[in-house]
């Protein structure tokens, strides 16, 4: 590997390009990938880990900071290095408001900084706060190595607790969003109202087009799960003329969505409290989805 | 041991010459160059109390990994203003009580510093999510909102004054 890579000759790599981080991963598939380092450095600040070989930082990879919006494709491909503080801003929180929604909620404006999209993925926490909203969207993960590309479901790159399917060699570059016609959001329980790892979360995408729902859970199981019979249950009940749903038909979607989960209790909660609880949040953003006047989107901001 | 690197600390070139690989940029600025301010205490985090800025965006520096923040503009508590002369932000969070064991005043200090680029005047909710990433055990927050909130009016009286002389 050629040593004028290195910065300033330690063994932090600051590729900038996507071409010479996957080349520096081939020439050594052990290297530490470091995005925004906010869950990377807890690890090494409580001694759980401690890199041996290069570090290969992400930060300066111009193509991962970036983001592109096709509207004839009604698409958007984020960067894998965007941080939840760009996601919360415009124009990315109109073209997917819920990932902006759960954006909002991870730690603090310090943490939103730091913490990339790739980076909640390739962390793949049952906890993370965007993980529900790209199940939800059915978004695609694009992994990127020396000998190529290939791109998948985020549901099925998440294969349990915080493992993935990414193999040696692999970097996360891009996550690509259908850009959809509908309401859509993100809500989380926690001990507060900010600074806090979900209990329980859940990603709501109601597509107008396709008349449409999709959930999904965070925090309930080993890994983000969909509720495909409340899915369809709302679907089926909405009235999509004028987008609203009875009081039944709600309290059915949160009653299916809880039945759905595969909570454990751990020293955050307990399983019976993490299941009513996504349960009650289904509820409550399907609530706001199918009465739009009521939403306090933008309330408080 | 012996990770050598430098750093570009309150615009000045800061060698940093016995640092380990994966050491948090706050040890870094304490232990290695000798930058008490900022305040370490959760090292995950979680209580801002060692919040400085890299490259004009507030982050915690426990989760900076320090030789990966070369070649990037490092601001401390220490680099807000002239020793002697303190920063608005800083007086004002004197003048309102907003000081008491004083362990998170320099994280809150560079968080308003940051709020108040970013917003000049926020309202009472506002300040209250956006210094959510900073835990202060003593003051019950009450004055350390004043304080951002008196910053803001003083400001916006010294635009006002600019406008119309």
């Amino acid at each position: 590997m050629s040593s004028v890579l290195y910065s300033h000759g330690m063994p932090v790599l600051h590729p900038t390009t996507i071409e010479e981080a996957t080349s520096l991963l081939a020439a050594d598939p052990d290297a530490m990938l470091l995005a925004g380092g906010t869950d990377a450095m807890v690890e090494i600040n409580d001694g759980h880990r401690r890199p041996s070989g290069d570090v290969v930082a992400l930060s300066r990879i111009a193509d991962l900071r970036s983001w592109r919006h096709d509207p004839v494709a009604a698409t958007l491909t984020i960067g894998a290095a965007v941080t939840y503080t760009e996601l919360m801003a415009e124009p990315l929180a109109s073209l997917v408001p819920a990932l902006a929604d759960a954006s909002r909620t991870v730690g603090s404006p310090q943490i939103r900084n730091a913490g990339t999209l790739g980076g909640n993925l390739g962390t793949a926490s049952p906890a993370g706060d965007g993980l529900p909203v790209l199940a939800a969207l059915d978004a695609t993960v694009t992994l990127t190595s020396a000998a190529g590309t290939r791109s998948m479901p985020v549901i099925d790159f998440m294969v349990g607790v915080k493992r993935t399917a990414i193999e040696p060699g692999e970097l996360i570059t891009e996550i690509t969003v259908p850009v959809v016609d509908g309401w859509q959001g993100y809500a989380k329980v926690g001990v507060r109202n900010a600074m806090v790892i979900a209990v329980a979360s859940v990603g709501l995408v109601i597509d107008r087009e396709r008349q449409s729902v999709a959930v999904a859970l965070g925090s309930v199981g080993p890994t983000i799960l969909r509720c495909p019979d409340a899915e369809a249950m709302l679907a089926a009940s909405i009235n999509w003329a004028s987008l609203t749903a009875t009081p039944d038909a709600l309290e059915e979607f949160g009653a299916l969505v809880a039945g759905a989960s595969r909570p454990i209790t751990d020293h955050r909660s307990t399983a019976d409290y993490r299941r009513h609880a996504v349960g009650v949040l289904a509820k409550r953003l399907a609530r706001r989805a199918a009465r739009p006047g009521d939403d306090q989107r933008g309330v408080a901001r | 041991m012996n990770e050598i690197f430098t750093l570009h600390v309150n615009g000045e070139e800061r060698p940093v010459r016995d640092s380990w690989l994966g050491e948090n940029l706050l040890d870094v600025l304490r232990d290695r160059l000798g930058l008490m301010g900022s305040k370490g205490a959760c090292e995950q985090g979680e209580c801002g109390s060692c919040s400085v800025l890299v490259d004009d965006e507030l982050v915690c520096s426990c989760l900076v990994m320090a030789a990966s923040a070369t070649g990037q503009a490092i601001v401390t508590v220490e680099g807000i203003a002239p020793q002697g002369a303190p920063s608005d932000v800083q007086q004002a969070f004197v003048d309102a009580g907003a000081v008491q064991c004083g362990f998170c005043t320099p994280g809150l200090i560079m968080a308003v510093h940051d709020l108040l680029e970013r917003s000049p005047e926020p309202g009472d909710t506002e300040i209250r999510e956006e210094l959510a990433g900073n835990v202060c055990r003593c003051t019950g927050y009450g004055r350390i909102i004043d304080a951002v909130q008196q910053v803001a009016v003083t400001r916006r009286s010294g635009r006002n004054g600019q406008e119309t002389p």
